[in-house]
């Protein structure tokens, strides 16, 4: 499911270039297990999974398995549609340096969201 | 070809709110019962342009909405260089009588959405004889914040982007794409600090839950209508707010935070009911 964020994001040109100046790689939780995301200039480079030992990157997003699944949906439930939803609902965890994340949320809302494509197809 | 106008005025009016000049915007369509609308934090009349348009609102309601100071077109008072703005409870029930006055509205209907939807249950428990009745979108007593505010207005991020960021996902996943994104296009030009000077009273100012109980729903009749998707105001906040107050309640399906602006045709569904009720009762 994870790696179907390269795919959709990397095939939509209008979400590249709405985030052409991310340069960032971010963390992305599935209940313990972790995938380091390399962007670059819009584009998804490499889905890396863990475990790390040290691993570099800005800012992660952290749910459980459960949480990822409804989420994915392609219609999700009540309370489920989107990060902010989750993350009061204390359904996600958002920490480190967010900035590159607030400064182009609704890029990493759409990036996050790609999976969703995948589930509808 | 005759120039395919709108039924929708708009003008400018001078007055004085909270001892300072004011220009005011303010549009309007409509005849019958005065309604005034109140739009949500960091946005502005657009909201309203779905029913200025629908002649099953504008046959027998008078559509009145104005861009709050700093807002749209309503420019900020003088001297605005040398503050921050933040929205209080005490100013904007002042704002929103003394605008009614200004406009000569004679017992007008009051409907607010989100700041709006919270602050019609001031106006409920402090003037209830100012209005004819109040309706709350999206009302909640309180909501406490669920980010860092201070992402908003800093100069390293682009303020309208996060603003439009962070309300998209209260806009329901079915809305229709333009409306969609006609609303988060009205966050995206928000003046610096606004959307989050009106948070102060949304998150802070604004809590109103130890007076809820005191509203008399006989001395003006308060309407509730709410969207399903909308995480920010609940359902069970404005639940909450119908059984304290005995108010009738309806959680709208396929509706999120901004009903009016977000799919107009599907909320005019849900709001013509009331104001029928509104109507037969005058």
């Amino acid at each position: 499911m994870i790696d179907s964020i390269a795919k959709y994001v990397n095939a939509d040109a209008n979400l590249i270039r709405r985030g052409r100046y991310v340069a960032t790689t971010f963390l992305l939780a599935i209940d313990d297990t972790d995938y380091l995301i390399r962007i670059d200039e819009g584009r998804v480079g490499t889905i890396t999974p863990g475990p790390f030992i040290t691993p570099n990157y800005s800012f992660a997003l952290r749910a459980s398995r459960a949480t990822w699944e409804k989420f994915w949906q392609p219609l999700p439930p009540l309370g489920f549609t989107d990060v902010f939803a989750l993350i009061k609902q204390k359904l996600m965890r958002v920490e480190g340096d967010l900035h590159p994340f607030m400064a182009n949320l609704l890029y990493f809302k759409d990036v996050i969201a790609a999976p969703r494509k995948e589930s509808a197809r | 070809m005759s120039p395919r106008f709108e039924p929708v005025t708009g003008r400018y009016l001078n007055t004085t709110l909270l001892g300072k000049p004011h220009r005011l915007y303010v549009e309007e369509a409509g005849k019958g019962i005065p309604l005034l609308c109140l739009h949500t934090a960091g946005s502005d009349t657009r909201q309203y342009r779905g029913l200025m348009n629908d002649a099953r609102v504008t046959d027998n309601f008078r559509v009145i909405a104005f861009d709050m100071p700093w807002h749209g077109k309503s420019s900020p008072p003088p001297g605005w260089q040398e503050e921050e703005y933040k929205l209080t409870s005490r100013d904007y029930v002042r704002m929103i009588v003394d605008v009614a006055d200004a406009l000569a509205l004679d017992k007008p209907v009051g409907m607010g959405c989100s700041i709006g939807g919270r602050i019609v249950l001031h106006l409920a428990h402090e003037h209830p004889e100012r209005f004819r009745a109040l309706i709350g979108l999206e009302s909640a007593a309180h909501t406490a914040p669920y980010y860092d505010l201070s992402w908003l207005n800093r100069p390293d991020v682009h303020g309208g982007m996060v603003s439009a960021g962070v309300v998209s996902g209260l806009v329901a996943p079915t809305a229709p794409l333009a409306e969609r994104w006609e609303t988060l296009w009205h966050y995206m030009q928000s003046g610096p600090g606004v959307f989050k000077g009106d948070l102060h009273f949304y998150n802070i100012d604004g809590d109103i839950r130890d007076r809820v109980d005191q509203i008399d729903i006989k001395r003006c009749p308060l309407y509730l209508l709410t969207g399903e998707y909308d995480y920010s105001c609940t359902s069970e906040a404005t639940l909450d707010i119908a059984r304290r107050t005995g108010a009738p309640a309806t959680i709208m399906k396929g509706l999120g935070h901004f009903p009016m602006s977000e799919d107009p045709a599907k909320f005019v569904g849900y709001l013509l009911p009331v104001l029928e009720k509104i109507r037969a009762s005058a």
